[in-house]
């Protein structure tokens, strides 16, 4: 009782401090807008550049998945609203996909849902009872008879009374019936980390746990292009995917989008800076970051490559690989607490395979091994400097 | 301020109408208080309304008597208190207001009746009202009812010879396994705890499938992977059974959701015991079915124990069928060891899960004649003679055969001619099963994902290497 009412609590706060955010701040929600924080030693700013991830797609036109639009057409847009066209269309497109959780039919607390309901009826997009495990069991059993299940966990920090229903079920469902049943097409979409004010229970980084789980996938986006791809690769993937968004960037990050139907690979890593003296390995809002630290580090002479992870089970080990033995250094950069983190799986596999061609210990900048503070926040993150240090001290090892 | 003078008033006239029980009421109190905890959960023999209105009365009072409520204890008061014209639409409609703070009861006092047609003799009972079984049905039910207790009991001796890791009986519940199933249609999904093989075996699953799957060789569907008696069967529209319990009730309301927007005329049906209406997913299952007004039945064999956890410790409402109603769920109440009244309610649920798109709870009371599994004795915890009572004077097998045989269409020696078939049916399985290979090594990787990720490939590779380096350390009859 307690908790649903401290949650609700939560969200209301949030949706005004979103209110107030845009109003401060015109309502901007470009890229290049910055949130400071304590001068910009420590800042963190926000949202990926939209460059990078057009080029990309520019690069790789065959991962596109034309559905006879116009593929050329496109348009500037938010987080949010990648992940509201990446939802249209899979509802558009199957017409055995349902999208339901806590709020959508009014279009989601992040408003990820909007239009939706008015546009499929409330059979396809509705409101459930406030209750991760029924959510998600009701998605499995959805997803078992042939449905593609999208379900809304409000946010990643609510998801483990669902954990159960994940772990034990969704990941073990096609195994343990040699294949009679599967429920995949279940994706839990979830929005996760940091957002400048969520505290304990608006800002965890919940990944850690579910990369321990054979049977799902876990994909994290990095921007409002990347989002819209994956979620459809997801969304069709025959396997049950949770799907965390970063919803820091919901309205901070905006980029050129297609407005077609297209899917981007997943368990495929992806080069999104190029470098030679040291490989930097993240995933959704922190690349953000990361990235700002490569282009400090780029004023001191250090050539930093940054790798987007995407999918992190199962993740792409050989494309961490071919570039940790061009660069010799590695640094994985994550909201999460330290301890316990992917970072440390990555760091582990990469020393297996890389260990001759290191020239330093491999680094990890994370989050602290406390909970996720409120008024600390910006001394518990992983930030631009925290980065940039680390890059430093690894490449004069 | 109008309302908390006319809720003065209103106490006030109820203290000048009943001060005179006050005293009464107020001892039977601490009387009935203990008697509460002494009886457990079935101890209604108390008045609990009494006891909250006597201490209502005794903590308001003393205020009364300083305020200057003197006049208004002598204006009339009327028993009519839901006062239709003071009434507020409030979200989720409209909510009359009564001025007597009257706590609802913790129980309606009375338990809610078991619904039997046929005595413990399996005469059918003076003015019952059920749907006749005909031959055909009647003699498979029965049939099958022994056939689980054979298989059961075979099972139960391959495990403590040690032929099989593990198993399970569901010996007692023959009744709710055999009859739930012939009531329902072979397109309604079914999703299991996992004491309802009846429902397999009621719906084709043969003897030979049943002792591949506890053998997990070769021809096990689930491919060696799970304990024996986890089974499961896409063609039966059988779902696999997991060991978690409580966990199949939330996904019975998402396939059920699916059957309703694909208009089907079938419905799920969803197996549970009283343990596991214990766990949050049995509550998130009747709250999203009630919500979602989806085709699902749900079937609490309630046999009165969770291992060694007796209702008593389990929970303190009426059993389980009065959780119904909190959910906006009709329910009912049935006797698991009348198989013809378990028939009767579930195909009446059935009807009304489909016609009216909307969830049934039924709970079946029954009674756990054998321990929890091979692995549990359950002579630790509860009395032989208690066991003894539901093996024989309860037994519903036995109930349900009297009846058959009453109508004529089953003999004894029908009884002794199918005992020793089934029995030779299952020695030969049992014997087939165990010679069979046990699956290929390259099953312990495929169904992880639909496609073996890079670092299930190169598992295996490596595996298959130790393998050949340290052949020693593997079973020989898993096959490379």
């Amino acid at each position: 009782m307690a908790d649903g009412s401290l949650r609700k609590i939560g969200r209301f706060c949030l949706i005004f401090c979103k209110q107030k955010k845009n109003r401060t701040e015109g309502g901007c929600v470009c890229t290049a807008t910055k949130i400071g924080r304590r001068g910009s030693g420590g800042g963190r700013e926000r949202g990926f550049s939209t460059t990078t991830a057009t080029t990309e797609e520019k690069r790789s036109p065959q991962q596109q998945h034309s559905q006879g639009n116009d593929n050329k057409k496109s348009s500037n847009i938010n987080l949010f609203t990648a992940i509201n066209q990446a939802l249209r269309i899979a509802l558009e497109t199957d017409p055995r996909a349902y999208v339901f959780g806590e709020d959508v039919s009014f279009g989601g607390v992040f408003r990820c849902t909007t239009g939706l309901a008015d546009q499929f009826g409330k059979n396809r997009v509705f409101n459930t009872p406030l209750c991760e495990q029924g959510i998600v069991g009701f998605g499995i059993g959805l997803a078992a008879m042939g449905n593609r299940a999208i379900a809304e966990i409000q946010f990643a920090d609510y998801i483990f009374p669902a954990f159960d229903q994940i772990v034990n079920e969704a990941a073990k469902f096609r195994y343990r019936s040699g294949n009679q049943f599967n429920c995949g097409g279940l994706t839990i979409r979830a929005p996760y980390g940091a957002v400048g004010h969520g505290g304990h229970y608006h800002s965890q980084s919940p990944e850690a746990f579910f990369c321990h789980v054979p049977g799902i996938k876990v994909v994290v986006p990095r921007s409002p292009q990347q989002a819209k791809g994956l979620l459809l690769s997801c969304i069709r993937d025959p396997n049950p995917v949770v799907f965390f968004e970063p919803k820091w960037l919901y309205r901070l990050a905006v980029e050129e989008v297609p407005e077609n139907d297209y899917m981007l690979p997943l368990s495929q890593a992806e080069v999104i800076r190029e470098g030679a003296d040291i490989t930097l390995v993240g995933w959704g809002a922190q690349l953000a970051i990361m990235e700002q630290a490569c282009v400090d580090a780029e004023k001191d002479g250090i050539s930093c490559e940054l790798i987007d992870l995407k999918t992190l089970i199962p993740w792409d080990k050989d494309t961490v690989v071919a570039s940790v033995r061009k660069t010799g250094r590695l640094l994985i950069s994550h909201e999460a607490p330290i301890t316990g983190g992917f970072g440390a799986e990555i760091s582990a596999s990469i020393v297996e395979r890389c260990f001759l061609r290191l020239e330093a210990p491999v680094t990890r900048v994370c989050g602290l091994d406390t909970p996720f503070p409120l008024v600390f926040e910006p001394f518990y993150l992983p930030t631009k400097n925290k980065v940039l240090d680390a890059i430093k001290s690894t490449v004069n090892y | 301020m109008a309302f908390w003078l006319s809720k003065s008033r209103s106490i006030s006239s109820l203290l000048g109408k009943r001060i005179g029980l006050l005293t009464i009421l107020h001892e039977r109190k601490n009387g009935s208080f203990l008697q509460s905890r002494r009886d457990g959960v079935f101890g209604y023999k108390n008045s609990p309304e009494f006891s909250i209105k006597s201490a209502t009365f005794s903590a308001t009072g003393r205020r009364f008597k300083s305020s200057k409520t003197g006049e208004q204890v002598e204006l009339p008061s009327s028993d009519e208190d839901d006062d239709e014209n003071h009434a507020v639409d409030f979200p989720g409609g409209r909510v009359a207001f009564t001025s007597r703070m009257n706590f609802t009861s913790e129980s309606s006092g009375k338990r809610i009746p078991c619904f039997r047609v046929l005595d413990d003799n399996g005469y059918p009972i003076a003015g019952s009202i059920f749907e006749q079984v005909n031959k055909e049905v009647a003699v498979r039910m029965y049939s099958g009812m022994v056939t689980l207790q054979i298989m059961d009991t075979i099972l139960y001796e391959t495990q403590r010879q040690g032929r099989i890791s593990f198993y399970l009986t569901s010996t007692g519940e023959e009744a709710i396994n055999l009859a739930s199933a012939a009531a329902l249609s072979p397109d309604d999904v079914v999703l299991p705890q996992y004491r309802e093989p009846g429902v397999l075996l009621w719906r084709g699953f043969t003897l030979q499938e049943f002792a591949n799957q506890c053998f997990g060789n070769e021809a096990d569907y689930g491919k060696g992977r799970q304990m024996p008696i986890h089974y499961g069967s896409q063609k039966h529209n059988y779902f696999t059974v997991s060991s978690p319990i409580a966990t199949q009730l939330p996904q019975a309301a998402g396939v059920a959701y699916s059957l309703k927007m694909d208009k089907k005329n079938a419905c799920v049906v969803t197996y549970m015991g009283d343990g596991g209406t214990s766990e949050g997913d049995f509550h998130a299952a009747l709250n999203f079915a009630a919500v979602t007004e989806v085709p699902v039945i749900f079937i609490c064999r309630n046999n009165g124990w969770a291992i060694s956890t007796p209702i008593t410790e389990q929970f303190r409402s009426d059993g389980v069928v009065v959780r119904g109603q909190a959910y906006g769920i009709r329910s009912i109440r049935v006797d698991g060891n009348d198989a013809l009244a378990v028939y009767n309610s579930v195909r009446t649920a059935r009807q009304t899960a489909i016609n009216e798109q909307r969830p049934i709870l039924i709970e079946a009371l029954t009674y756990r004649v054998g321990h929890h599994s091979t692995s549990d004795d359950s002579t630790k915890y509860r009395a032989l003679d208690e066991i003894e009572h539901w093996k024989t004077a309860q037994n519903p097998v036995a109930r349900f055969r009297k009846w058959v045989q009453g109508n004529g269409w089953w003999t004894d020696e029908n009884e002794s001619e199918f005992r020793s078939n089934i029995r030779k049916q299952l020695m030969e399985a049992i014997q087939l099963a165990a010679r069979k290979e046990k699956p290929p090594i390259a099953n312990l990787f495929t169904d992880v994902y639909e496609e073996n990720p890079p670092n299930l490939v190169e598992q295996e590779r490596s595996l298959g290497e130790t393998i050949k380096k340290h052949p020693q350390d593997y079973p020989s009859d898993v096959p490379l």
